[in-house]
């Protein structure tokens, strides 16, 4: 199991090796590393654009099969994906906010999909609590649909208030979700966010295990199973929103990503979480290397993400034989 | 000694409609009781205050001399081991996976299951009998196969940190004697074990049960079924709706009379081949 692993993590430093040299400079392919050794423009052009984007697939693959990974186990359901708790639509809201009312420069855009990112989860939290019916799970799934609805009809109002020409664009760009703008700055804004959270969710990872049984099993195990959740829900959501807020929507990779996960390694989350990262990240890359190099204009990474997600699920679905229950 | 002890405990769910009124009982070591009563008398939720994933109105429980609100979850996890009725697994873990979640309370939070942790769990597997599942899926084992793995995950969790005490896994299937590497302060807990069982699985449970008392182990169980509750059980809390459960001895409180009562119908015991029979119909 170890091994696979390696294997793995081999594999994926591998495809970031050759995700730096493939590209369209000089021409569409792999640039040729004698080339690189004395020309200015392609030195530059891989340590400032092509490093920090490759960095940053890398991390969102990671942290959205990770966080995908947590709630899956958290939620005892494989259906739930890192931005079902008003995230996702709490990010896009904020960034279309920022775009129509705020100027749009990228950083405020950034900032304000991120606090209304994680102001989703705080609603939708909050929320849980005040309801009165069913379970603590049930009540912040509940919730989390709740709060996702009223941010997806402020971002309808947003959209329809924006100016079609300049803005509206804008908006439809950034829920497509794309790298294209990624620099260092931005990737060193989210660093420490990100890595806190990759590292909690990696350190927690065989806990997870017991987090994922019935309330009354895992406290009778001696887990404060309450106090732990909320540490690894907010480990999950914090990487997740900072890196929706320069990535935009990316679907797909949170929820198909720990499915592949536990089917080609194990359920325990000893093996599936680190073997989700690594898988996310794999996916991630290589759908961001598509999107920068097929055409000669961008491709919007949400797109190929979904599209690509889409197969992978019924391939899984369609030629896998169904286990006996 | 008494391993557990209930004082004047009183608890509901709902504000001034208690379930259970002034409790009073003490469970001694190496004994196995039955929780018994009919549906609604509060056989579970007994179970689960002394879990203490409920909180009593009023009155004190006791484990092993400590209130159990001093004890931390951990402490809590090492000491007493519950195997629910029934429990959803929505993942295919392993049985061995499974039963290793049993070791949980002696490790810290961040710790990963060393060998001799793996060691423990594949012990209580053979303990109850199913070492040849450890590499099977959860979701493909029948109801029977279940119970006993939910079983070993407790003994997993029962058994002391200290790994000096460890057996050797070859020497398992040994007589009861060598088994006796529990602690004489541990409870097991069961939630009605044998109501998903067919007869051939009651007698193994039973027999189970029986060896591990044996070993040093106190079993608290709720049951709903007199014949089962007469085949082995050492003491009998009698649970009727509205009024103070009744505990002790089987021969004392396990009478025609206090059945009768209990559950509303004619109830007899009978004598078959010298075994006491429960006859209700």
């Amino acid at each position: 199991m170890n091994r696979s692993l390696t294997l793995l993590a081999f594999a994926l430093l591998a495809l970031f090796l050759l995700s730096a040299l493939i590209g369209r400079y000089p021409a569409p392919g792999f640039l040729p590393l004698d080339r690189l050794a004395d020309d200015e423009l392609a030195q530059r052009l891989l340590f400032n654009l092509r490093l920090p984007r490759l960095i940053t697939a890398l991390l969102l693959g990671m942290t959205l099969s990770a966080a995908g990974m947590v709630f899956q186990l958290l939620f005892s359901n494989p259906l739930v994906e890192p931005g079902f708790l008003g995230v996702s639509q709490g990010a896009a809201f904020g960034a279309a906010f920022a775009i129509v009312f705020l100027g749009g420069a990228a950083l405020v855009t950034q900032t304000s999909a991120a606090l209304f990112a994680l102001a989703g989860l705080g609603i939708s939290y909050l929320l849980a609590h005040r309801l009165r019916y069913g379970g603590w799970v049930l009540r912040l799934v509940l919730a989390g649909i709740a709060v996702s609805a009223f941010f997806s009809a402020g971002l309808g109002l947003l959209k329809y208030l924006a100016d079609p020409l300049t803005q509206l664009p804008e908006i439809t760009f950034w829920l497509l979700g794309g790298l294209a703008s990624l620099t260092w700055d931005k990737l060193l804004s989210i660093l420490p966010a990100v890595l806190l959270g990759l590292t909690v969710m990696f350190l927690f990872r065989w806990r997870l295990n017991i987090l994922a049984l019935d309330e009354q099993t895992a406290f009778s195990l001696g887990v404060p199973a309450g106090r732990e959740r909320l540490l690894l829900i907010f480990a999950a959501v914090l990487p997740t929103a900072a890196l929706i807020s320069v990535s935009g929507m990316v679907g797909w990779v949170g929820l198909i990503m720990p499915h592949i996960a536990r089917r080609a390694f194990r359920a325990d989350a000893r093996y599936s979480l680190p073997a989700a990262m690594l898988l996310g990240g794999i996916f991630t890359m290589l759908c961001d290397d598509l999107a920068r190099t097929l055409l000669a204009g961008e491709i919007p990474l949400g797109i190929l993400t979904s599209l690509f997600g889409a197969l992978i699920f019924l391939a899984l679905m369609t030629f896998q034989q169904p286990k006996p229950h | 000694m008494t391993i557990l002890s209930f004082r004047s405990v009183t608890f509901g769910y709902t504000p001034s409609r208690p379930i259970l009124q002034d409790v009073t009982f003490d469970l001694h070591p190496g004994r196995i009781a039955a929780i018994l009563g009919p549906n609604g008398a509060g056989k579970t939720t007994l179970l689960s205050l002394t879990l203490g994933w409920l909180s009593a109105w009023t009155g004190e429980i006791r484990l092993a001399g400590i209130p159990l609100k001093a004890l931390s979850p951990r402490e809590h996890g090492q000491r007493m081991a519950l195997v629910p009725q029934a429990e959803h697994t929505p993942f295919d873990y392993t049985v061995l996976e499974y039963v290793l979640m049993g070791r949980a309370p002696h490790l810290p939070p961040l710790e990963m299951p060393s060998a001799a942790d793996t060691q423990i769990a594949l012990n209580a597997l053979a303990q109850v009998g199913i070492e040849s599942l450890a590499q099977r899926p959860v979701p493909q084992l029948s109801g029977g196969e279940r119970q006993l793995m939910l079983l070993a995950r407790a003994l997993a969790q029962l058994f002391p940190s200290s790994h000096s005490q460890l057996p050797n896994y070859q020497t398992l299937n040994l007589p009861p004697s060598n088994l006796s590497t529990f602690q004489p302060s541990n409870l097991l807990l069961l939630d009605e074990p044998t109501s998903h069982l067919d007869l051939r699985n009651k007698a193994r449970l039973i027999q189970i049960l029986r060896r591990l008392r044996d070993s040093g182990v106190t079993i608290l169980m709720t049951n709903h079924e007199p014949d089962v509750v007469l085949a082995f059980a050492d003491d009998v809390l009698l649970m009727e709706a509205g009024k103070p459960p009744q505990f002790g001895a089987l021969d004392e409180v396990f009478t025609a009379e206090a059945l009768t009562r209990v559950y509303g119908i004619p109830i007899r015991l009978a004598q078959v081949n010298g075994h006491k029979q429960v006859l209700w119909t």
